[in-house]
């Protein structure tokens, strides 16, 4: 097994769980990036970590087995403030360690773009999660890639941009109405999560999870709490995993209604965004009923659930699994039998598999294109190793694709749904979260993707927390599916990757 | 398509009845809007909504706004693509530092009389992201509010509630 032998090069972390985490070499840094180059591992994140005032720096790298059943976390210790650079092999990395040098000031050797990302050159600091020092007065202006070609024209859009979304800005190179190249530039909504953090009470932690990505924060709750308690070795009663699965299919369904429906109005086929936000509605409100909040937003915390499930909010789930069954079906027929919005979306904006591979791209973004990865399964957590699901995979990579996989996995949801409330068990929803030290890695399945937590805590209190948002694994794939599509489309190509600018932001 | 479109002639519409406006936006209003302003107000207003960093999850219910049960195009209360065409910025998120900028100039873009109304917890005061290096702190740090709506994120009915504050017939002078 790839992993077994990356581990056994490595000195083990003794603290950190339920995944290995090993301190190795430069040279074994570089072969490890070797084989993520070569599609051997798959890379999961990458990040920075010191101590207080940038003391101990390291970058650390999950990588996952070629069939995503294991995850290892390999550290490499920067004394000169310097690491290989991944991103010099395998470009998954490069927006990862731009983030890194930015935030941390940890350069990465032979990287091939130095330029900065998530710090525009509006902050007081430079390197705010490093060595922190006062930015220089003057900045350099930020340069876009060059272009060069006949009748070529730049749109820039945003951050502020038209509709009710998150702010980021795109650079669109085009020659007549064709997209020739799309350089996004993000970091709009970075508000320093991480930095905040630091030394934060593990509540206060989870409350800040939960807020990273507002239609994630199920997913983030969970990973984040996955973590916490890995790190501290204990386990949330059975009851509780229940509780949180429901939530997360909820959340899951809210947001596949609402990006279904706004795929098909960027489209202009407002009819069918009206009735799947009908559908949204109706999950939000049965999640008011059932857990307290519309969004379920700080109802999964470490050791278990905030609040229980009574008889009315179970049969309040109940009567929306079977409204949802009654209504939507006619809408997927709807969506397939439109022939002018089927004209917008077959072919559009496509991800090719051996892009979506080579990014480890997850969620419906990897599924649309072939590649078969789904947190729940593989690595897989409880519940759903007793519950029955399959994860649809499809592979024409286009719009239409990833508007199915939504359709697939709302069936899918259902039917978890509907199980989870049957073989819900009784007991505690939370266990005593203790005072204590260790290090831990969650992984959960959201919306969009798996949403990795790695935290480590001392005496109570968290020491370094990293959230990573799966749309790192997906923003630049969407520079790669608009090349060649009209300008016209990338409203509907955004909106079905539909990634987090504040997930990615942090 | 049109069987969907024709049912709906045969349902009841989902549409429900408003809430009344909220008596503290209805203060909040009267203590910071002039007279002059307020002529303009008690009418149909364009509204731009503007990220200035939230966590998206005010965006989420911001959008509910739209939909069948809420309809907020009945009160004559519509989103707008540009400041260009706005009388109210409807701004979330604490403000972060990277975006401290484009709120200025989406502002200042915006023509007067306008109106700004900061949604959620984070843009009254930045919230639980308060005291980062990435965060200014709320919205009225940054540009002036005349109406704040608090949650997390607010739901659409407190969202309801203190937008109609806006059109409400006794808010004019």
């Amino acid at each position: 097994m790839p992993l077994a032998e990356v581990i056994s090069q490595g000195q083990r972390v003794a603290a950190h769980r339920p995944w290995a985490r090993v301190i190795v070499t430069a040279q074994v840094w570089r072969e490890v990036t070797q084989r993520l180059a070569a599609g051997r591992v798959a890379l999961l994140g990458l990040w920075g970590d010191a101590d207080k005032d940038g003391a101990a720096p390291a970058v650390h790298m999950a990588i996952a087995a070629e069939d995503e059943s294991d995850i290892a976390v390999v550290t490499l210790p920067c004394p000169e403030r310097s690491f290989p650079s991944v991103g010099a092999l395998h470009a998954p990395a490069i927006r990862f360690e731009r983030a890194i040098n930015s935030l941390f000031g940890l350069e990465p050797i032979g990287a091939p773009d130095a330029r900065p990302w998530l710090d525009l050159g509006f902050w007081d600091l430079e390197h705010p999660l490093g060595a922190a020092r006062p930015a220089p007065a003057q900045r350099e202006p930020y340069a876009f890639l060059p272009v060069e070609g006949e009748s070529l024209h730049q749109i820039p859009v945003g951050p502020v941009h038209a509709g009710i979304i998150e702010p980021g800005h795109f650079r669109f190179t085009a020659g007549g109405e064709t997209v020739v190249r799309l350089e996004q530039r993000l970091g709009y909504v970075h508000k320093g999560i991480e930095a905040l953090m630091a030394g934060a009470p593990i509540e206060r932690g989870a409350k800040l999870a939960a807020r990273t990505s507002g239609d994630s924060t199920v997913a983030y709750g969970i990973a984040f709490a996955q973590a916490v308690e890995a790190a501290l070795g204990i386990e949330a009663p059975s009851r509780a995993l229940y509780l949180r699965a429901l939530m997360a299919e909820l959340e899951r369904l809210a947001n596949h209604f609402g990006d279904i429906g706004a795929i098909c109005n960027d489209a202009s086929f407002a009819l069918m965004h009206a009735h799947t936000g009908v559908l949204r509605e109706l999950v939000l409100r049965a999640g008011e009923v059932a857990f307290g909040h519309r969004l379920m937003m700080d109802r999964v915390v470490p050791g278990g659930v905030a609040g229980d499930l009574d008889a009315e909010g179970a049969a309040r789930i109940a009567g929306l699994v079977q409204n949802i069954r009654d209504r939507f079906p006619q809408l997927v027929e709807l969506y397939d039998n439109t022939a002018s919005l089927q004209d917008r979306t077959v072919s559009t904006g496509i991800v090719r598999a051996e892009l979506a591979e080579k990014f480890a791209a997850p969620g419906y973004v990897g599924r649309a294109s072939g590649r078969a990865s789904d947190a729940r399964k593989r690595p897989g957590y409880a519940p759903y190793d007793r519950l029955d699901f399959t994860v649809p995979v499809l592979t024409a990579g286009d719009v239409d694709a990833r508007v199915w996989v939504r359709i697939r996995e709302v069936e899918q949801s259902l039917a978890l749904i509907e199980q989870i409330l049957a073989a819900l068990p009784a007991g505690p929803i939370a266990c005593a979260v203790p005072d204590g030290s260790g290090e831990g890695l969650g992984f959960a399945e959201g919306f969009r993707g798996a949403v990795l937590v790695w935290v480590r805590i001392a005496q109570g209190r968290i020491a370094r927390c990293h959230l990573r948002d799966p749309s790192w694994l997906q923003w630049p794939l969407l520079e790669a599916a608009i090349e060649g599509n009209i300008v016209a489309d990338f409203p509907l190509c955004n909106k079905s990757f539909n990634c987090s600018y504040a997930g990615h932001d942090l | 398509m049109r069987k969907t479109l024709f049912e709906s002639f045969t349902r009841a519409p989902l549409t429900e009845a408003p809430p009344r406006p909220d008596d503290a936006a209805l203060a909040e209003l009267a203590a910071n809007v002039d007279r002059a302003a307020r002529r303009r107000l008690g009418r149909s207003l364009a509204i731009r909504e503007v990220d200035a960093g939230s966590c998206n999850g005010c965006e989420l219910e911001i959008h509910a706004l739209n939909n069948a049960f809420y309809d907020l195009e009945r009160f004559g209360l519509r989103f707008v693509a540009s400041p260009r065409h706005a009388d109210v910025l409807l701004v979330t998120g604490p403000v972060t530092r990277n975006m401290r900028e484009a709120l200025q100039r989406t502002y200042n873009a915006t023509p007067d009389p306008k109106w700004v109304v900061a949604v959620g917890h984070c843009a009254a005061d930045g919230g639980l992201f308060a005291g980062s290096y990435g965060v200014v702190g709320g919205v009225k740090d940054v540009v002036p509010v005349d109406l704040h709506i608090a949650g997390c994120p607010p739901s659409p009915l407190q969202l309801l509630k203190g937008l109609l504050a806006l059109i409400e017939p006794g808010i004019a002078a």
